[in-house]
């Protein structure tokens, strides 16, 4: 792919706006339209763990009596965790690392004045607000929010009479998603094109910070996804509103027919997790490169193998939209097929395994500066390996048979694709938080935060491994019923207490946040001494980013400790070092 | 801060795998032919992941350490990698996973690639919400017809299964609540659901499948101990999800032939 002179895309650039409404709400900016995306995911991840604060309290003592909310009921209890996983993994694990950091810091990093379609990119941040607004409106409609869980599977999903919260609370359910994919479809098709078209001059691919190509292969697997996801969301609604009947076959509900014949359930779940597949590793692949990133920053040591880093995040993306059938082992599918989804996944555990070689050959005789944002790269890793190490255990459809909807599950995924690309988010914002605005945060509070987080993290999700061995069954809103999981209560307490903790000592992080933003230390353009193009222009930077200036880039993305240079560290538009090897 | 972070994440490591050593939480006794090759290849699978867990994140600990500023080590190496590196671990972890794969397949394939054998009791489980029903053919062998629109849940038995009475093969049908099998001898399970997805699972039998609506789906076990065990629905259907529980109770042949009598005459 061949660079483009910068003057050649000098149509995209916009005059800075005038007045607050332009300028903070209706920005075309892509640095503004990061933050409302970064801000949105802040709002919608604190929703989110009250919502698990909720079930945990309701897991290990079902009677009590809350203040305002009263006692949770087993169907209150199903709405929370299918709202809970809904917000998570939409509007927060899409949202911030792709739409947050990716829209901020993308058209930077390639040396571009904006993203390639700013009214796109300010039509996809609102059309996700408006996604986010009419989900928490299925809370407050009659029969409550969808107690059908985040995976919605049909005829659950597809059945007003199925239960509470599948009347209009499930309806708007569908809307939110449906309206979240149009919103991730624009943002997609803008990433792609900024990342190909709008590239500084000497920006070839291969220099491209490992960030920029997470970005763009999320960017990717986001156009291949939610397309299908809108798809089998408007069939849904049709089932539901319309008479239609792709996903129902014929069914009784308490003895009544419904109506529908023909249609099959197993349609929705290999439409979803066609999705929903794909879907961990845009939650996850932009930790990855940051985190890629973070640990040669800190280390002040070029990364262990830029190419097979590179070609490592190419095949999770590609074999991602080939293994989603193993979340269906045991739904009835031909067991043939499992042989077949079962090698895949298995498979892309190899370059799961190459990316962890190479974050800890990264640091191998490096010299490591212990900031924030590193030790939230180094927690990534060690929860990137432990929920990775779970993965081939749920990949054997003959060790899923016992392990499948257990607790086992939860542990795996909560810890890989929630803490791991958390830990990204964190790393993320104490990394460029001076950069965007202008002040350091407060450094013995986020180690602080730091230590709580991970070592809290691993109180509450490791114990789960020993709940699912113990054949501990998710999606329980009560132990109560069933004796040998009621043997395994103390566990459930222990999760509980351990989520108190956690959970409290996010407030550090957000009171971090907002008092550094009025009150921490001034920062300097380039804090960290890194490589990167956003370290070469003003903090925060100008509306068109390099302030008339046209970077060129001399440089790969981590030249630290260059042998012969001046300083530990060359920036990509110093001019080109020799030593590269 | 080097020192504290190995310190933690190997405190974290050792910890998290006693408890998988010392079992303490852990599967149920077996209580199925399939269970011992399954419960193998669990030891097998944490064996070989524990090893890669626990090795990965000593390394982790050891090189944050080692490679702190300030440190012994000071002088940074200046490398962009290593091919013959990548190409070892590349190749490495490719065999580990594949054969862990191959190793497993030959006991999913002897479960689920094969029909029940010709002796096999047949159970038709029915789950609806939230209940599961449990029906025996009678001596003819042979289920008699259902019919949704006979359906009657709140009545239960035969009249929540929607059996059609004028069926003459409906005459010996016996309908459960528990579902009582001999030990020993193979049972075919014909998996059925009237409204939503559910899902068979008997933890003791490491024995799992969905009940889907529209769907007969046969699978098959052998119980080889006798007694009661438990039956816990395992994909959320609704708001009762954590009640639909049932029990597998395993007798001798002998018993089960009396327990079946003793139902067939009731009927009469």
């Amino acid at each position: 792919m061949a660079t483009h002179e910068f003057a050649a895309h000098a149509s995209h650039a916009h005059e800075a706006p005038q007045g607050f409404i332009r300028k903070y709400i209706f920005s075309l900016d892509h640095k503004i339209i990061g933050l409302q995306y970064y801000f949105l995911a802040l709002t919608a991840v604190f929703v989110g763990m009250f919502l698990s604060l909720l079930m945990r309290i309701h897991l290990i003592w079902p009677t009590a009596a809350l203040p305002f909310l009263g006692e949770i009921k087993p169907e209150t209890y199903l709405s929370l965790l299918t709202m809970h996983g809904t917000i998570m993994v939409f509007f927060v694990l899409t949202t911030a690392p792709q739409g947050g950091f990716g829209n901020y810091f993308l058209p930077i990093q390639i040396g571009a004045p904006d993203m390639a379609f700013p009214v796109l990119n300010m039509l996809s941040f609102w059309t996700t607000f408006l996604g986010f607004i009419v989900l928490l409106a299925a809370f407050f409609v009659t029969g409550g929010a969808p107690l059908h869980g985040w995976t919605g599977y049909a005829p659950l999903s597809a059945l007003q009479s199925a239960g509470p919260g599948e009347g209009l609370g499930a309806d708007l359910w569908i809307t939110s998603i449906a309206i979240f994919c149009i919103g991730a479809l624009m943002g997609a098709l803008n990433f792609i094109t900024t990342t190909l078209d709008m590239r500084a001059k000497g920006m070839t691919m291969m220099r491209m910070p490992l960030t920029v190509w997470a970005w763009f292969i999320t960017a990717i697997l986001g156009l291949l996804a939610f397309g299908v996801l809108l798809s089998a969301g408007i069939l849904l609604l049709m089932d539901r509103n319309l008479g239609t009947s792709f996903f129902v076959p014929l069914v009784t509900v308490n003895g009544q027919l419904t109506g529908h014949k023909g249609g099959s359930p197993l349609l929705w779940q290999h439409l979803f997790w066609f999705f929903g597949h794909p879907e961990v590793y845009i939650a996850i692949l932009p930790a990855m490169g940051l985190c890629s990133q973070l640990l040669s920053v800190f280390s002040r040591k070029p990364i262990f193998g830029y190419k097979a880093m590179v070609y490592a995040m190419l095949a999770i993306g590609f074999l991602g939209f080939m293994v989603w059938g193993h979340h269906m082992f045991m739904s009835g599918m031909s067991p043939y097929t499992a042989f077949a989804f079962s090698i895949m996944t298995m498979g892309i555990g190899v370059p799961s395994a190459i990316k962890t070689f190479n974050w800890l050959g990264t640091i191998w005789r490096g010299r490591i500066r212990f900031t924030s944002p590193m030790l939230f790269a180094i927690g990534f890793v060690s929860l990137f390996v432990t929920g990775g190490i779970s993965g081939p255990f749920l990949a054997q459809p003959v060790l899923d048979i016992y392990l499948h909807e257990t607790y086992f599950v939860i542990a795996h995924f909560h810890l890989i694709m929630g803490v791991a690309s958390i830990f990204g988010i964190f790393a993320a914002t104490y990394y460029w938080f001076p950069k965007m605005f202008g002040r350091m945060m407060n450094e013995p509070l986020a180690k602080l935060h730091f230590w709580i987080t991970f070592v809290g993290a691993y109180a509450i999700f490791m114990p789960m491994h020993y709940y699912g061995m113990g054949a501990g069954l998710r999606r329980y809103s009560q132990s109560t019923e069933v004796a040998y999981i009621h043997n395994l209560l103390p566990l459930q307490k222990f999760i509980t207490y351990a989520a108190f903790v956690t959970l409290a000592g996010q407030l550090i992080f957000l009171v971090n946040l907002f008092w550094s933003m009025a009150k921490g230390q001034k920062a300097v353009d380039n804090p960290w001494e890194a490589t990167t193009l956003e370290w070469t222009t003003a903090t925060p930077p100008p509306h068109d980013n390099f302030g008339g200036q046209t970077p060129v880039v001399h440089n790969g993305p981590y030249e630290y400790n260059v042998p012969g240079a001046p300083r530990d560290y060359v920036m990509q538009s110093d001019p080109a070092v020799t030593a590269a090897h | 801060m080097g020192l504290v972070l190995m310190i933690v994440i190997w405190l974290i490591t050792l910890v998290s795998t006693y408890f998988f050593l010392a079992k303490t939480w852990w599967l149920p006794v077996p209580a199925s032919a399939a269970a011992a090759g399954i419960d193998h290849h669990f030891a097998v699978s944490f064996v070989l992941m524990g090893t890669v867990f626990v090795a990965a994140q000593l390394a982790l600990g050891v090189l944050v350490w080692k490679y702190r500023e300030g440190g012994s080590a000071s002088k940074v190496a200046y490398s962009h990698g290593n091919a013959t590196l990548e190409v070892v671990w590349t190749v490495l972890t490719a065999v580990l996973f594949v054969g862990m794969n191959l190793m497993s397949s030959s006991i999913w394939a002897s479960e689920r690639f094969r029909a029940a054998e010709a002796n096999a009791v047949h159970v038709e489980v029915t789950g609806m919400q939230f209940a599961w029903y449990f029906r025996y053919p009678g001596p003819d062998g042979k289920f008699g017809v259902t019919k949704p629109e006979l359906e009657d849940a709140s009545a239960g038995g035969e009249a929540a299964l929607g059996l059609d009475p004028k069926d003459p093969a409906s005459k010996d049908d016996v309908v459960s609540g528990i579902m009582v099998v001999p030990v020993n001898r193979e049972v075919e399970v014909i998996l059925r659901s009237h409204d939503v997805i559910h899902s068979f699972f008997v933890p003791a039998m490491r024995f799992k499948q969905d009940a889907v609506p529209g769907l007969a789906i046969h699978m098959h076990f052998t119980p080889i101990e006798t007694g009661d065990f438990e039956i816990a629905c395992a994909e959320l259907c609704g708001l009762g999800h954590y009640k639909m529980h049932g029990i597998v109770r395993v007798v001798s042949q002998d018993e089960f032939d009396k327990w079946l009598a003793a139902r067939e005459a009731e009927k009469q």
